[in-house]
C-alpha cells in the first residue's frame, strides 16, 4: 500500500500534523490537550517508518512548497540524514509525550502551554530536517529555539527563567550570527538552496566569512564546546520531559545544520582541512571539560546536562576524520544512541524528582527498590553513554575509534577512549547511590505511574539494542553517508 | 547604482558591531534586549543593501521578503523576551542575569 507516489505526499504531513493539533491544542486548553495530543503525536511518529524506504539510494523524495521550484521556491527533500533525524525525532518525542501524558495529570496549571509548544518544537524540527534553504532553514532553527526556550521557562519559577533569559540570548546572538552568514551567501551566489549553492560554490573569502559565521552561530545554538555555557543550567532546571527533548533532539538541529553546511554546501572547497582540525579540538575540549564538570555535580539533572556537552563532543570527532566511511556510521550511531539514552535518563530523572522530591545524588539510595524500572532505565542507559558492549553507544564509539585508526591520525582515537572512562565515573556515581540502602535523610517516597517509567525504560532500551542491530543500521545508515561523502 | 547600496550595507554593518557590543557588555537585559534589536536590523539593512539588483535591471524582491520574515520573528521574540523579563522580575527583582551583576 505505501506506494512512493503516495508515501511522498507524507512528507509534508510531518509538519503539518503537529503544527495543526498545537495549534488546536494551544485553543482547546488543558482539558482536551494530552487526549487530543498524544494520538497526533503517535501518528507523526507512524508515518516515518512509511517514508523511510523513500530515502534509500535514489528513492529520494523531494517536495516543493507551493509548487514552487529553486531557486525562487523553497524544496524539501527527505534523504538517507532526514530519515535518520526523523526517526529519531519520532522515537523520543513519542516517549516524552507519552511520560508526560502520565506525569502532567498532576502538574500544576502551566502544564497546559506544554503541549502546543511541543508540537510546535516538533514541528519546528520536522521541517528544518527536511528543507534544502538556507534562509528556511533560519525559519526553522528559530521555531525550534523559540518553542524550546518557551519550554524551559514554562512553571514560571526562578531558577528555570533565569536560565530561560540566558538561552534566549544566546540563542539570538547565534541566530543573527548564521543569518548574516546568509545574507552574504545570498549576495555572492543569488541563491539560498544547497545543492545550486553547492555547485557554485568558490574558494574566496566572503565564503569563508560566511562559512565561519554561520559556524559560531551554529555552535552557539546547539552549545557545542567552548559556546556551551548556557546549556547546563537551561537543561538542568527545566521539567524532566522538556529536558529529554532539548538534551536529546534540540541540540543535535545545529549540529544536522553544520553538516549539512560542511559536508554538501561548502564539500567543494579544499581549504577547510585546518579548519576542521580545529572543530574536532573544540570536541575533544568538550568531552574533557563536560565529563569533568559533570562529575563535580550535587544533582542529577545538571550531571545530566554537563553529560550533554561532553557528549556532544564526540560528534565533533567526524570533522576531522569525515573522508572515513567509519566516521559517519560512529557519528550517527552515536546521535541516535545519545539521544534516546539522554532522553531516557532525564525521564528517569523526573521520575526520581517526583518520588523524593529532590533530584540529589546523594540522597537517592533505595532507588534501587523503589523505583526499579528507572533504575534499570538509568543503567541501560548509563551502559550506552559509557559505551560498553554490546550498546549502542558501544558500536558507535568503536566504529570512530576504527575511523582514527583507518586514517592514520590515530591520536583522535584518545577522545573516545578517555571520555569512556570519564563518562563511567559519572554513570556509576549515579548507580552507586541508587543501589545504596536509603538513608535517613532520603524522605517520603512518592508513588509514581509504571507507565512514566515504562516510557524512560523503552528509551533505554533503544539506545541499548542499537548496538545489536549495529549491521542493520550500518547498511541503512549507507545511503545517507553515500550521499555526504559523495563529493 | 551599487555603490549606492553599499552604503546601507556598510551602515548594517556598523549596526550589527554596535548592537553586539551592547548585548555583550551591557549588564541590563532591557538593553540587551533592544541591542539585539539593532544587531537584527543591521542584519536586515546588509541584506537588503548588498543584494538589491543581483545582475538584473530590476530589484531582487527575494532579500525583501526574506527581511520581511526575519521582521516578524524578530518581533515575536522580542515580545517573547519582554514577556520573559518582566517574569523574571516579578520573580527575583532583577533585570540582570546573575552571572554579571556588579558586586
Amino acid at each position: 500500500m505505501s506506494t512512493p507516489a503516495f508515501a511522498a505526499a507524507l512528507v509534508p504531513a510531518l509538519v503539518w500534523i503537529p503544527l495543526s493539533l498545537g495549534a488546536l491544542s494551544f485553543v482547546l486548553g488543558r482539558a482536551a490537550s494530552p487526549w487530543l495530543v498524544l494520538p497526533g503525536l503517535l501518528a507523526t511518529a507512524g508515518v516515518v517508518p512509511a517514508l523511510l524506504p523513500l530515502a534509500a539510494p535514489g528513492g529520494i523524495a523531494a517536495y516543493h512548497l507551493g509548487g514552487w521550484m529553486p531557486p525562487l521556491g523553497i524544496a524539501w527533500r527527505l534523504d538517507g540524514l532526514s530519515a535518520i533525524m526523523l526517526a529519531i525525532t519520532a522515537i523520543v518525542s513519542a516517549g516524552v509525550g507519552i511520560f508526560a501524558s502520565s506525569m502532567m495529570n498532576r502538574m500544576d496549571r502551566q502544564s497546559e502551554w506544554f503541549w502546543p509548544l511541543l508540537l510546535l518544537l516538533i514541528a519546528g524540527l520536522n521541517a528544518l530536517f527536511l528543507t534544502r534553504d538556507l534562509f528556511n532553514a533560519y525559519v526553522t532553527l528559530e521555531i525550534v529555539s523559540l518553542a524550546a526556550v518557551a519550554l524551559v521557562t514554562i512553571t514560571g519559577t526562578s531558577a528555570p527563567i533565569v536560565a530561560g533569559m540566558r538561552y534566549l540570548l544566546a540563542a539570538l546572538a547565534g541566530s543573527l550570527s548564521y543569518l548574516l552568514a546568509v545574507a552574504l551567501l545570498y549576495a555572492r551566489y543569488g541563491t539560498l538552496d544547497f545543492d545550486l549553492l553547492a555547485t557554485v560554490m568558490q574558494d574566496d573569502p566572503i565564503g569563508m566569512l560566511a562559512l565561519a559565521l554561520a559556524t559560531a552561530g551554529l555552535f552557539i545554538k546547539s552549545a557545542l564546546f567552548p559556546l556551551h555555557v548556557w546549556l547546563p543550567p537551561a537543561h538542568g532546571s527545566a521539567p524532566a520531559p522538556v529536558s529529554a527533548m532539548l538534551s536529546a533532539l534540540v541540540v543535535k538541529a545545529g549540529f544536522y545544520l553544520l553538516l549539512r553546511l560542511w559536508f554538501e554546501v561548502f564539500a567543494a572547497l579544499d581549504s577547510l582541512a585546518a579548519a576542521r582540525v580545529l572543530i574536532g579540538l573544540c570536541g575533544a575540549g568538550a568531552v574533557v571539560w563536560g565529563s569533568m564538570l559533570a562529575l563535580c555535580q550535587q544533582r542529577l539533572k545538571p550531571l545530566l546536562a554537563y553529560s550533554t556537552v561532553a557528549q556532544l563532543g564526540y560528534l565533533l570527532l567526524l570533522f576531522p576524520l569525515a573522508e572515513v566511511v567509519s566516521a559517519w556510521q560512529g557519528t550517527l550511531i552515536l546521535v541516535c544512541a545519545h539521544g534516546t539514552a539522554k532522553a531516557a535518563m532525564f525521564l528517569a530523572a523526573g521520575i526520581i524528582l517526583r518520588a523524593y522530591g529532590h533530584d540529589r545524588i546523594i540522597a537517592i539510595g533505595g532507588a534501587a527498590r523503589g523505583v526499579p524500572l528507572t533504575t534499570f532505565a538509568l543503567g541501560l542507559a548509563g551502559v550506552s553513554l559509557i559505551g560498553l558492549p554490546p550498546s549502542g553507544g558501544f558500536a558507535a564509539k568503536w566504529l570512530l575509534l576504527v575511523a582514527a585508526f583507518e586514517s592514520g591520525r590515530w591520536w583522535w582515537s584518545f577522545v573516545p577512549l578517555g571520555g569512556g572512562l570519564l563518562a563511567a565515573g559519572y554513570v556509576f556515581i549515579i548507580l552507586a547511590r541508587a543501589f545504596e540502602a536509603p538513608s535517613a535523610d532520603t524522605g517520603d517516597f512518592a508513588q509514581v505511574p509504571r507507565v512514566a517509567e515504562l516510557a524512560a525504560l523503552a528509551l533505554a532500551l533503544v539506545s541499548f539494542m542499537l548496538g545489536f542491530a549495529g549491521n542493520a543500521v550500518a547498511i541503512g545508515l549507507d545511503s545517507a553517508i553515500a550521499e555526504m561523502t559523495r563529493s | 547604482m551599487t555603490g549606492h547600496s553599499l552604503i546601507y550595507a556598510i551602515a548594517g554593518a556598523l549596526m550589527v558591531g554596535i548592537g553586539l557590543r551592547a548585548l555583550f557588555l551591557q549588564a541590563h537585559l532591557l538593553t540587551k534586549i533592544i541591542a539585539a534589536n539593532v544587531t537584527a536590523s543591521g542584519t536586515f539593512l546588509v541584506l537588503v543593501g548588498v543584494a538589491p539588483f543581483n545582475g538584473g535591471a530590476h530589484p531582487d524582491p527575494v532579500p525583501q521578503a526574506m527581511v520581511l520574515t526575519g521582521i516578524v520573528i524578530s518581533v515575536s521574540i522580542t515580545a517573547y523576551a519582554l514577556a520573559l523579563l518582566r517574569r523574571l522580575y516579578d520573580v527575583t527583582g532583577a533585570t540582570d542575569l546573575p552571572e554579571e551583576r556588579r558586586k
